[in-house]
């Protein structure tokens, strides 16, 4: 069953066509990969089910099990389990990552009707997904990606997204930066969070991080509609010879 | 899609202003009006020795000959000093003790979370076992109505009691204190302040006594057309300590009010003294109507060797607030210290900062200033740095770092250094950042709707200051962040 749909997607940035009706569809328990060029519109793809502001969206939908959430503001998206990964994961001076943790988590469990988590409670799992991921206890106690390196930046996202245990998560180049160590970190987080509940958008430069966590589809993005789909292979095809044949085919 | 950016709702800011209540009370005002009778008035009314009427006259001739200071950037219409009532107090003679306060003045301070029986808690926060309470002078419009743990302090030697009762109980200190660092005709407002002052807080720690519990005096203006003219006097003896918390609100009105205090410190050799201000005047409506005029002296002298001052303020009140803290470092090797947070909404103006006088050997000084501008509202920091020639190997940091929350505020920083010697170390570092929209998108996808995150982001801010205050003071300070900067975003 369709979990993630979205139809004939038109967006503009500043007036300039991005996402020229673009179609997707992911089910629960799938992985897809987006792949394509700079440019592309992926980062657009990614931000719009997010609802980053600064987007006009000219046509189309996007709906979660059935919710269009088009019509929801960022915050109501994360309440129906929207996860977005960022590019470029942004500082919070002195808002420790712990503080900011708590106050996510108990967030999403007020809205979703459940009491708030015991401080020991939160204080086991978030030590134990900060060590999956290879950030030490002082990670907690630092502000949010404050002076962080971009490897510490990307699996902070990781850290985020299994604290949240969203439904769906997009992951806008989480790999991107990354030597291979951390990528084989990032890659295993991923693979934790996957389940049959749960669905995973990937989005991606390069077959890398598609080697360590198996995409159920691989699409192509060029000049703002997807061109291709299928199975990995494709990410291997790409790999060889580029995006530019898709484009001219 | 709903628009949830800072941009597309700039003019949403709204507080909520729980303080801004009225007392029911039956007062005695004096009628508006200032001549040397209002000062022989307010004399005999307190039964003052005669050296203290002459002070007080003294201060007038020479604030009749002075000019308001023209130097900060705030605009207001010109006072009317005619127009000023200078004394307001509760009908009747002063309670002999606080079960004799009127029940609707006890209850005003249990709204404001300041509760006058001594059993209680400060602001409602429960205190961690075996945490000393805090003991409280209750000021309310022109006199101190009643001071709690008075008794206890006393069997350490420690005097807390209303400025008044000094004046009788202690004139020798008084006498040898009042306007030793804040001199009568030390600026307008001062010299204002030494001639009509009504009341307020001392405190006197004995040589070698470490105050076994903080001290605090809480203002609160409830009369109409008053001016607020309180006087602290702060001493430090030899070895002492002391953390003093000073906090205050006032009704809401449509009418500007004047808050014009001074409050001079003294540390001795060795001595300490911590002050924390939360201040939390009405800071007027949404288009500025209303509000206090808070133009305050404070100044701390380091008088003794290896002595430190900390002056540590939260500013979110008062519609103008013209206020600088500052220390003298006299004795070498002593330390001054500037903490503040100075929040402004709405059509608030702020010119605030302080002034670190290095004049002992190897004195040193600390300055981290936060101001948060917010609205159409406008946020300055303004300090001086001096060096003096005496003040062989001194050095001063200072950081200043302002936040602007959305586009129609401002945000100005003044830092002046005069350094007289060439080893003296000064170093300055400044910043000025906004709220992104980047990080408030972060704060939502995650779940954190858009007060909250402004709020958390704004702490987050100014937790290096936060850090300087005691326990009870930065929950208050945290949620009164929080309340100021409701309706900042859509």
């Amino acid at each position: 069953m369709t979990f993630l749909r979205i139809k004939d997607l038109v967006v503009k940035v500043e007036g300039r066509p991005v996402l020229n009706g673009l179609n997707l569809e992911v089910g629960r328990g799938e992985v897809h990969a987006i792949m394509g060029p700079n440019g592309a519109g992926k980062s657009t793809l990614a931000n719009i089910i997010g609802g980053k502001p600064g987007y006009e969206t000219v046509t189309g939908s996007v709906s979660l099990n059935g919710v269009e959430l088009l019509d929801l503001s960022p915050v109501e998206r994360a309440y129906k389990g929207v996860f977005l990964g960022f590019q470029y994961p942004i500082e919070i001076p002195g808002v420790s990552n712990m503080e900011f943790l708590h106050a996510a988590v108990n967030s999403l469990r007020k809205e979703a009707g459940q009491d708030e988590i015991s401080t020991i409670d939160f204080m086991k799992k978030v030590r134990s997904v900060a060590n999956g991921l290879q950030l030490g206890s002082e990670f907690l106690k630092r502000g949010v990606n404050e002076g962080f390196s971009g490897g510490e930046k990307k699996r902070n996202e990781i850290v985020q997204m299994l604290m949240l245990e969203p439904k769906l998560a997009v992951l806008d180049e989480t790999d991107s930066g990354l030597d291979v160590d951390a990528l084989r970190v990032v890659a295993e987080g991923v693979n934790q969070f996957r389940s049959e509940e749960r669905a995973i958008v990937l989005i991606t430069h390069y077959k890398r991080l598609l080697e360590y966590v198996q995409p159920d589809y691989v699409h192509v993005i060029t000049d703002g509609v997807i061109v291709r789909s299928g199975d990995d292979t494709l990410a291997t095809e790409i790999e060889e010879r580029g995006f530019n044949w898709l484009a001219e085919a | 899609m709903p628009d949830s950016s800072l941009s597309a709702t700039p003019n949403l800011l709204q507080r909520t202003y729980e303080a801004g209540f009225v007392t029911d009370v039956e007062s005695d005002i004096l009628p508006p009006g200032l001549n040397e009778q209002t000062i022989h008035w307010i004399s005999q009314k307190k039964n003052e020795p005669k050296w203290l009427l002459e002070w007080r006259l003294d201060a007038y001739r020479h604030w009749l000959e002075m000019d308001e200071p023209q130097w900060a950037t705030v605009t207001f219409d010109a006072i009317d000093y005619q127009d000023i009532s200078y004394f307001s107090a509760p009908r009747g003679d002063k309670p002999k003790s606080l079960d004799d306060v009127d029940p609707e003045i006890l209850q005003t301070y249990n709204k404001l979370g300041i509760p006058l029986h001594e059993q209680e808690l400060l602001a409602g926060v429960e205190r961690p076992e075996g945490r000393p309470p805090v003991a409280v002078d209750a000021v309310f419009d022109s006199v101190s109505i009643g001071t709690t743990f008075r008794e206890s302090l006393a069997e350490e030697g420690v005097i807390f009691c209303s400025f008044s009762e000094a004046v009788h109980e202690y004139p020798e200190l008084v006498q040898k204190y009042l306007g030793r660092v804040v001199p009568k005709s030390d600026n307008f407002y001062a010299a204002l302040n030494s001639a009509v002052f009504s009341d307020g807080s001392f405190v006197y720690i004995p040589k070698g006594v470490r105050c076994p519990m903080e001290l605090s005096t809480y203002f609160r203006i409830n009369s109409q057309n008053t001016g607020q003219f309180e006087r602290t006097l702060i001493i430090a003896d030899e070895g002492a300590y002391v953390s003093y918390l000073e906090g205050c609100t006032a009704p809401m009105r449509d009418e500007n009010q004047l808050h014009a205090a001074v409050v001079e410190l003294v540390a001795l050799d060795d001595a300490e003294i911590k002050y924390s201000t939360v201040q939390n005047w009405y800071p007027g409506d949404e288009e500025g109507k209303g509000g206090i005029y808070n133009f305050v002296t404070k100044r701390g002298s380091c008088m003794g060797k290896r002595s430190r001052i900390s002056w540590t303020q939260v500013e979110t009140g008062s519609a103008i607030t013209w206020k600088y803290p500052s220390v003298i470092l006299r004795g070498d090797d002593s330390v001054g210290e500037f903490y503040s947070v100075a929040l402004t909404n709405n059509h608030q103006q702020a010119d605030t900062g302080t002034k670190m006088t290095h004049i002992g050997k190897n004195t040193k000084s600390t300055i981290i200033s936060k101001g948060i501008s917010a609205g159409k509202s406008s946020n300055v920091y303004r300090g001086l740095v001096r060096m003096n020639p005496g003040a062989k190997e001194s050095r001063n940091f200072t950081q200043c770092d302002s936040l602007l929350i959305g586009e129609n505020c401002a945000a100005h920083t003044y830092p002046y250094i005069e350094a007289r010697r060439r080893d003296a170390v000064v170093e300055h570092e400044a910043s000025t950042s906004k709220v992104s929209e980047d990080q408030l998108f972060l704060c939502q996808q995650r779940g954190i709707d858009g007060e909250k995150a402004v709020a958390m982001i704004v702490n987050g801010f100014c937790k290096d200051v936060f850090r300087q205050l005691p326990m009870e003071f930065a929950v208050e300070a945290a949620k009164l962040l929080e309340v100021s900067l409701e309706g900042s975003v859509g």
